[in-house]
């Protein structure tokens, strides 16, 4: 007998293997947790229990009690408590751990009923995998490889249904690939909260398509894609742009609001294909919102900024630095430095100790959006947390620049050192900006390294490493997926080294090398290093901002202090 | 959405027999479809605001079900059994014959907006092929000549009731 009192932990018998798992705990996970694989299509963990695809039959059997003196059935060849095979399968993703449950999922019978589900599977859907988008990660080819009988007894027509359906701007349904799971039509309900898609005709023409007149068109759509298990789901930006199987996996995190959704940023030989959502159960759970798919595109936009300017001429990027270092040196006490919630926690960490080697005063530009309660929040910076933790800003920041500009307007401040932020769309009028003149720091070309003297080229988020801080105070690394454009530095490099040039300590170039500093200088950060910061991040202490009113609403995993 | 106020009475009241409004689907299809004739794209978003369900969700159920029609039919609905048993009997014919009699093909509406003909699977009348049924009456044994009388007699009332 089990003894689950302390710990509310169930131990069940998973092919004669216990383990003690939670209360409430399906057996597809279990056996997850014991390394045993039990097939499935419909079931997904995080969403509700359809068990329709009925690939994850295993049998099932209860330890035996005597029903009169209550008594456990001994079995005596063996001299354990005997169990009672039930004479039908059941399906694990619906079977929860019970006391004294045990399944068994490598016997003739699970076998044969893997076999009959995949046969029916088989029958209607297209054996085109070599031209399919799906192939290589397409759990029907795998568990057809694993589980499938090997040959096909079908001699009749397959079905015909639609091919190309655009169910809405980014997705694209084959409806004969569709083995009917539902995961899509449970995302889009339980999940984007936006329920269009359905079965329509259902028996043989069972067919999944959008309510007519509706679209597939929420934020959220390209998630069903990710949890297709089959090729029905496409997207339109990747179909049939790159075998899966090319391309490099690289740790990620979302640029697009402090939610800090956690990324998967897939590339070959240095171009990158496409952005999925990694699994972090205490953040995004497995999903992440389609506008952050698409800012891979930015790494190779038409306004890029690939190399150094001075004065309006093609620089080295020692004689930009040079050039800029004398400006703010010339500048006296008249600078001011401009740093970036879209910056990491490191380059947050060097913008603070160049203002204060230039005893500059320090912003950063604020960037409200509106929430969706999902995984969009309305702060669209991605470290404002990182940056009050480095010490950068005290308070926090404006959508826009304006005590910037009326210390520029009192000729307060001469000269200013942006950080990957766009002075004009923080709201400096140009005539402000012709009045200053400006270090820009940045990857792409706007009206500021267009008014400035001197242009440092930066790189993009896919391009580095470094680390977030989001809305939950949570410690989150990005590491470098592609090579930057050829001469653009390091955003770190560079800073460390302008740091030095206008009489500031030498500092790390690298996250690794930083890192010993900030955690030496930031009790938040102390005994943290860069590779030390686990893949689901580090929760951070939050309480001395707790006097902060931020501005995020509940969304997924969170909810704002003042609600808690 | 124009129903009658009997209809929207019928509704309300067939809600309250369920525990949660969702069930009350097909029982409200069935009425508005005896009201207006067929299952509109508008019917189904009002039942679906009605239920406070979305439209897709209407919309399954009426593709599950054949005897929920999507489009308009004629005043009166022949539906003619082809299954085997009426099928050996002649119900081919006795489809072709009413086409014939009220110049139309099968799925459309007569050009005197009298009929629908359709073919139906099994009416559950497999002792007196072929089975027609025409609304809700079932006729047995429709030969070709009972179905010229049943034409007939559609046409004499529908006359009767233009005069």
């Amino acid at each position: 007998m089990t003894q689950p009192a302390q710990t509310d932990l169930i131990t069940v018998t998973i092919d004669g293997r216990e383990i003690a798992v939670p209360k409430g705990t399906n057996m597809i996970e279990a056996a997850r947790l014991l390394g045993i694989d039990i097939p499935h299509y419909c079931y997904h963990p995080k969403l509700s229990v359809a068990g329709n695809c009925r690939m994850c039959l295993v049998e099932m059997g209860m330890l035996a009690f005597d029903p009169a003196t209550k008594q456990p059935v001994m079995d005596p060849a063996s001299g354990k408590q005997k169990v009672n095979w039930m004479p039908k399968p059941v399906i694990a993703c619906f079977t929860n751990a019970a006391p004294g449950l045990h399944i068994r999922t490598n016997t003739p019978l699970v076998r044969e009923c893997r076999e009959g589900v995949m046969e029916f599977l088989l029958i209607n859907h297209p054996l085109d995998c070599p031209i399919c988008d799906q192939a290589g990660e397409c759990k029907l080819q795998e568990q057809a490889t694993a589980y499938g009988r090997g040959y096909s007894r079908f001699i009749e027509q397959k079905n015909v249904k639609p091919k190309r359906t655009l169910l809405g701007p980014r997705v694209m349904l084959d409806d004969e690939r569709c083995v009917l799971c539902s995961r899509c039509i449970r995302f889009s309900k339980e999940v984007a909260k936006d329920d269009v898609l359905g079965f329509v005709d259902r028996g043989s023409y069972s067919t999944l398509t959008c309510y007519p007149g509706r679209r597939l068109e929420n934020n959220y759509s390209l998630n069903t894609v990710d949890i297709c298990p089959v090729g029905a789901l496409t997207s339109v930006d990747f179909r049939f742009k790159m075998r899966v199987w090319f391309l490099k996996q690289t740790p990620s995190i979302d640029t697009e609001s402090s939610v800090g959704v956690n990324t998967t940023v897939w590339s070959r030989e240095g171009v990158i294909y496409r952005i999925t959502p990694r699994r972090n159960d205490a953040v995004n759970d497995t999903w992440m919102p389609d506008s952050g798919r698409e800012l891979y595109k930015q790494v190779r936009a038409e306004n890029r900024l690939t190399a150094a300017l001075a004065a309006g001429q093609s620089a080295t990027l020692d004689a930009a630095l040079a050039a800029a270092a004398e400006l703010l040196k010339s500048a006296a006490s008249a600078v001011a430095v401009v740093g970036s919630g879209r910056s990491s926690v490191d380059e947050q960490f060097l913008t603070r100790k160049l203002a204060a080697a230039l005893k500059a005063p320090a912003w950063i530009v604020g960037r409200a959006g509106e929430g969706d309660g999902i995984l969009l929040s309305t702060d669209r910076n991605p470290n404002t947390r990182g940056a009050l933790v480095t010490g950068l800003i005290k308070a926090l920041p404006g959508p826009q620049l304006g005590e910037l500009a009326a210390a520029i307007d009192a000729g307060k401040v001469t000269t200013v050192l942006a950080v990957n932020e766009d002075l004009a769309a923080a709201g400096l009028t140009a005539a402000q900006l012709a009045k200053v003149r400006v270090i820009y720091l940045g990857t792409h070309a706007n009206a500021t390294s267009a008014a400035a003297q001197v242009v440092l080229p930066a790189l993009t988020v896919f391009e580095k490493s470094g680390a977030f801080i989001n809305q939950q105070f949570r410690l989150q690394k990005f590491v470098t997926a592609v090579p930057g454009p050829a001469g653009v530095s390091d955003d770190l490099a560079t800073l460390a080294r302008l740091l030095v040039a206008v009489g500031g300590p030498k500092l790390g170039e690298t996250a690794t090398t930083l890192w010993p500093a900030l955690a030496a200088e930031i009790p938040a950060l102390a005994s943290v290093s860069f590779a030390g910061i686990p893949d689901e991040g580090l929760p951070l202490d939050s309480k001395p901002w707790a006097g902060l009113r931020f501005g995020e609403g509940a969304s997924l995993h969170f909810q704002p202090a003042a609600a808690t | 959405m124009n129903l009658k106020p009997e209809t929207l009475q019928r509704i309300d009241e067939v809600i309250t027999h369920y525990p949660v409004k969702r069930s009350a689907v097909l029982p409200l299809l069935h009425l508005v479809q005896e009201e207006q004739g067929y299952i509109s794209r508008e019917a189904i978003e009002w039942i679906a605001a009605k239920l406070e369900l979305q439209p897709i969700n209407v919309y399954e159920v009426v593709t599950f079900y054949p005897m929920f029609r999507q489009h308009p039919v004629g005043r009166r609905h022949i539906k003619v059994c082809r299954t085997l048993s009426c099928a050996l009997n002649g119900g081919y014919r006795t489809c072709e014959e009413f086409e014939k009699e009220f110049a139309t093909q099968r799925g459309a509406i007569s050009p005197d907006g009298e009929v629908t003909i359709e073919f139906v699977e099994c009416l559950a009348s497999c002792g007196s092929g072929p089975a027609v049924m025409i609304d809700d009456d079932l006729h047995e044994k429709v030969d070709c000549a009972k179905a010229r009388a049943l034409a007939a007699q559609i046409k004499a009332e529908a006359a009767a009731r233009t005069k």
